[in-house]
């Protein structure tokens, strides 16, 4: 997967610096901390930080369910270097508003720029609280820059997956979706 | 405390919220705050007008912070002025890069108030 050139800069930067004043890094590789990676724990443990520190709200993993709502904000931030993948938080209109306003002290009323800028942030929280559990990944894989998406009609493809991990949180009355799937582990 | 002129640098309007609400809590007050939405912005907006503190996101599109923040040193544009980085990025390498271009202080997203009060008012009252 490739998103904003994320991946070619960091391999750029694992082989030799990139030109960008870091030290060339030793090999270092995932495969071996694969089971850490993977953990779901992490994902859990980011996406209550995130929302603890930043919205002041706590959240607890949900099994089943889900926005039906047809409104929906995704946002995605991809992973670059070691491990290729990327973060996806997805969540309906309802939510996304709430999640916009515990963020800015504001209200909303519909799926504004703000609103999805807010979205954009949390995933783009979300993708680095996640891959600084694990050592290795926090030094050896970058993030794009977050893309955000509306409405529900597109799908997430990923070719043979190395690994995904989907689950859904509830915060007060609403709910929303973590994915991170990752295509490439070096 | 007199008058604290902050610069805000990121793309995004709502972290620059959050930032701004932040020093507020910490008790930078009064305060003023210029926003840039780039490193290119910030750098501009450093040319038209004097700052006491800039806080500026790694992570950005066009000119990111590390770029942003050598590009302050080579023209010379904030001398003496604090920079603290508030970015995702939280590994020691990020860090040391941040340092090394010139950085007085690094915050990890997501963070509280408190962590901001913490890391950056030593550095207006030295300043």
């Amino acid at each position: 997967m490739l998103l904003n050139g994320v991946r070619k800069a960091s391999i750029a930067l694992e082989r030799g610096g990139g030109g960008n004043g870091m030290e060339p890094t030793m090999a270092v590789s995932l495969r071996e901390s694969l089971q850490q990676v993977s953990d779901p724990g992490n994902l859990d443990a980011s996406v209550e930080e995130v929302f603890r520190l930043m919205l002041g709200v706590e959240c607890r993993r949900e099994h089943g369910g889900g926005s039906q709502e047809q409104d929906s904000v995704t946002a995605v931030v991809g992973f670059g270097g070691l491990l290729s993948g990327a973060c996806v938080f997805s969540t309906g209109r309802t939510a996304a508003l709430e999640i916009a306003g515990f963020m800015t002290g504001m209200q909303f009323e519909e799926i504004d720029d703000t609103v999805k800028d807010g979205i954009g942030e949390i995933c783009n929280m979300l993708a680095g609280a996640w891959k600084g559990k694990v050592p290795e990944l926090a030094a050896n894989c970058g993030l794009s820059v977050p893309a955000v998406i509306t409405g529900r009609d597109y799908k997430l493809h990923v070719q043979a997956p190395e690994f995904q991990l989907h689950h859904l949180y509830r915060f007060q009355e609403s709910t929303f979706a973590v994915t991170i799937v990752c295509d490439g582990l070096q | 405390m007199s008058e604290i002129r902050a610069l805000i640098v990121d793309d995004s309007s709502v972290m620059r919220k959050i930032v701004e609400r932040a020093l507020r809590q910490a008790g930078l007050d009064p305060l003023v705050v210029h926003e840039a939405g780039s490193g290119t912005e910030g750098l501009e907006l450093l040319r038209a007008r004097q700052v006491d503190l800039i806080l500026s996101d790694i992570n950005m599109p066009s000119m990111d912070g590390l770029e942003f923040l050598r590009q302050i040193r080579a023209q010379n544009l904030a001398p003496g002025i604090p920079v603290v980085m508030i970015t995702t990025e939280s590994s020691e390498e990020h860090v040391k890069q941040a340092i090394q271009a010139g950085a007085q202080g690094y915050i990890r997203k997501p963070f509280t108030a408190e962590q901001v009060k913490e890391r950056v008012l030593p550095l207006v009252h030295a300043a």
